[in-house]
């Protein structure tokens, strides 16, 4: 903690204290917490404070991943090194898992985004939890700007933006009957450049694809996608050698590249702080179908 | 899990100034340019990205606007986009060198109330803003009002559209002091008077040379500048029990941490401490957090507290000084601004009151008078509150809720009301008295 005599606590310090509280909160208050983790970097800052949050003892609930089948190698070897070195239980949910029993169908365009939703759903019922921890963040998307840091869910783990329960001071209320739900967001107020100073700060190591580092991509849509098993070529795409990275890190058949040079933290930040273009503007295929697509997956009880 | 590429930067930003934080509530409608307003300070900050201008643009021109229309940043729903509306709290974030800003961004009308007021909670400024044509109008001086109740402690109001009226100094000279004269009758321990065109970015970044005679800041220099950390309460040790860390564990034995944020004060290693309700007392071993221990703990910080003695201490507790302790009260006197538009306040009605990290159950004895918030006329007569109602209430809460004014301490002063039987949160309260 950086203080000064005057009692002044910088953001990154204020934005902390107030993630810590929030994870607090729902663990004094919730029967069942699970905190989602992906590997992505809002996750990781959000596990970084879990374990902040109860120190010196242990995070005290499981972690949550739900595995779309369309993964990045190095972000699963991140998840089981994270997992193993604090000693956590890891809940999988697994797409392929659900396709192959019936309880969901691929989409028809291949993407997994929409159908992972019913599977977090089955997760949240098979494991009874209450509440579950999400890295969103209120700069991410114009519907996420408008989400509560307790956000409560019905029995169909639905999001209703106009009946949402007010939230004044740091009084949040997670009351709810059995089967409801309770979605927390620690890090609501933090911006990807927090993110990425706080990463920078606390010395937290991330995924290697965060930097950047030589791939053999094809531009689709004016973005660059790894080739790779999820990812061929179409008809007049040309694969290229570029060197790129990525900014946010999502299911792997929709989540594209940005080109950089920026192969250090100090450098992820300078070109961060220098950039035009949103992360999910600038990553991903999911949220380019309509203005309300983020919206229409939440209502449906995505994150 | 630490790599070797960070070292520089760690290093760099611990030399550099700390930015610190401001979070600040607008309050106004499309028509007084607050989305423009707002939409310049991203802008001109450089935090309004490419694809969301190209996205409000492509929407705009589909809709067939004559401009740019930026409060679709900020209305983010699928509704307010159909119904050309804002319905909810939005929060946009900038930055600068200095500071970074959370705005909590409200819709101005009287049936959004419910949203003024919490967005104004967590807030250590307001900004409003009113038409220089049109000068102060009603929902100016409820916004006003709504500040002063929630003791938001500086108050910025933008006369905008100087454009409009000329650059004229009287013009904005009338409405300044005709709005000064009003806030003096308001609990406004700040207030700052900004002429400003946010259409064509006069005195938002930089002062303007359309109006020599303005001689103050321009809004940004305000918003960068204006001194936040004298708002918060360092004299009162009021730190609520959240949770009470016991590790399960064979390496570390015997710890019991008492984890919380604190609500206002400074802790130090061997101040003596009552804990309330038992009121029993004893000595802070250390103050912990996961980074070691620190020498003390002010606000925001969220820290673990260690105590000499093992006393009974739970979630609810409030750690204070044997000498400077909150009312330990079962009747509270307070504001209360009521939030449902199904079921209003009305005497007798049972309800859970959540303040701090403790919830009681409480029943309605008083309602005192409803308040007009646009003639601040009190309605004795009045039987019950509805959405967006506001009025001062009296409750008796089933166990003892440890208590402020809520002018003396905006933590340990709010509460909000929660329905037992649907959940919802009903209302919020600011603590007028408790005995």
């Amino acid at each position: 903690m950086t203080t000064t005599a005057a009692y002044q606590v910088s953001h990154l310090d204020a934005l902390e204290a107030e993630s810590i509280f929030v994870l607090r909160e729902v663990v004094a208050e919730m029967e069942r917490p699970v905190l989602l983790f992906s590997g992505g970097k809002d996750s990781i800052v959000m596990l970084w404070l879990a374990q902040k949050a109860f120190a010196p003892a242990n995070i005290p609930f499981p972690v949550l991943h739900v595995d779309t089948g369309h993964n990045f190698p190095e972000v699963l070897a991140y998840r089981d090194q994270r997992v193993a070195e604090l000693g956590l239980q890891l809940v999988v949910a697994s797409v392929p898992e659900a396709l192959a029993s019936g309880l969901v169908r691929e989409s028809a365009d291949g993407m997994r985004n929409r159908i992972q939703t019913p599977v977090l759903l089955a997760a949240v019922e098979q494991h009874r939890f209450d509440a579950l921890f999400g890295g969103a963040r209120r700069d991410e998307e114009k519907a996420r700007a408008k989400e509560r840091v307790f956000s409560f869910r019905d029995e169909f783990g639905q999001w209703d933006p106009k009946n949402q329960r007010p939230e004044l001071w740091s009084l949040y209320n997670g009351r709810h009957q059995p089967g409801e739900s309770i979605r927390a967001f620690p890090l609501s107020n933090w911006t990807e450049l927090d993110v990425w100073h706080y990463i920078a700060r606390e010395r937290i190591e991330a995924p290697s694809i965060y930097y950047a580092h030589e791939r053999e991509v094809i531009e689709r849509d004016g973005m660059l996608y790894a080739v790779n098993e999820f990812i061929r070529p179409r008809a007049g795409e040309e694969r290229f050698k570029a060197r790129v990275r990525y900014r946010t890190v999502g299911d792997a058949s929709c989540t594209a590249a940005v080109r950089s040079d920026a192969d250090t933290v100090a450098k992820v930040i300078a070109e961060v702080a220098a950039t035009r273009i949103t992360e999910r503007g600038a990553t991903r295929g999911d949220d380019r179908v309509s203005e309300a697509a983020m919206e229409d997956r939440k209502r449906e009880g995505y994150f | 899990m630490t790599t070797e590429t960070t070292a520089e930067v760690g290093a760099e930003a611990a030399s550099a100034r700390p930015m610190d934080l401001l979070r600040f509530a607008t309050a106004g409608s499309v028509d007084d340019g607050k989305s423009t307003l707002i939409g310049r300070l991203l802008y001109d900050t450089r935090s309004l990205f490419t694809d969301q201008l190209a996205a409000v643009e492509a929407v705009s021109a589909a809709r067939g606007d004559e401009y740019t229309n930026l409060a679709l940043l900020t209305d983010g729903l699928r509704a307010e986009r159909e119904q050309g509306i804002t319905i909810d709290v939005a929060y946009r974030y900038f930055a600068t060198p200095r500071r970074k800003f959370i705005i909590a961004d409200t819709p101005g009308h009287i049936q959004y109330t419910r949203n003024m007021v919490t967005g104004a909670s967590t807030a250590d400024l307001a900004l409003i803003l009113v038409d220089a044509r049109k000068g102060l109008v009603e929902q100016s001086r409820r916004h006003a009002f709504l500040c002063s109740l929630l003791r938001v402690p500086h108050l910025v109001l933008c006369v905008n559209k100087m454009d409009l009226v000329d650059w004229s100094r009287e013009v904005y000279e009338r409405i300044a002091d005709e709005f000064t004269a009003f806030a003096a009758k308001l609990d406004v321990p700040d207030l700052t008077v900004v002429p400003v065109s946010a259409l064509h970015g006069d005195n938002i970044v930089s002062r303007s040379e359309k109006m020599p005679w303005y001689e103050g800041p321009s809004l940004l220099h305000h918003l960068e500048r204006v001194h936040i950390a004298s708002d918060r309460n360092l004299v009162d040790v009021r730190f609520p029990v959240q949770y009470v860390i016991r590790p399960q564990s064979t390496t570390v034995t015997d710890y019991r941490g008492y984890a919380g944020q604190v609500a206002s004060g400074v802790l130090k290693p061997d101040d003596e401490v009552m804990v309330l309700p038992s009121g029993f007392t004893s000595r802070i071993a250390a103050v912990e957090t996961a980074d070691g221990p620190v020498p003390e703990a002010f606000p925001p910080m969220s820290v673990t507290v260690r105590l000499t003695d093992e006393i009974d201490i739970s979630r609810g507790d409030m750690i204070c000084r044997p000498n400077n302790a909150p009312a330990v009260a079962q009747d509270i006197e307070a504001m209360v601004c009521w939030m449902d538009e199904t079921r209003p306040l009305q005497l007798g009605g049972r309800y859970v009151i959540k303040h701090t990290t403790r919830s009681a159950r409480a029943i309605v004895r008083g309602l005192h008078y409803r308040l007009d918030i646009n003639s601040l006329h009190r309605d004795e007569s009045a039987g019950e509150l509805r959405l967006n109602e506001i009025g001062r209430v009296r409750f008796r809460t089933m166990v003892p809720l440890l208590v402020d004014e809520y002018r003396r301490n905006r933590t340990t002063g709010g509460f909000v009301v929660i329905d037992e039987t649907t959940n919802r949160t009903v209302g919020a309260g600011m603590i007028v008295e408790a005995g």
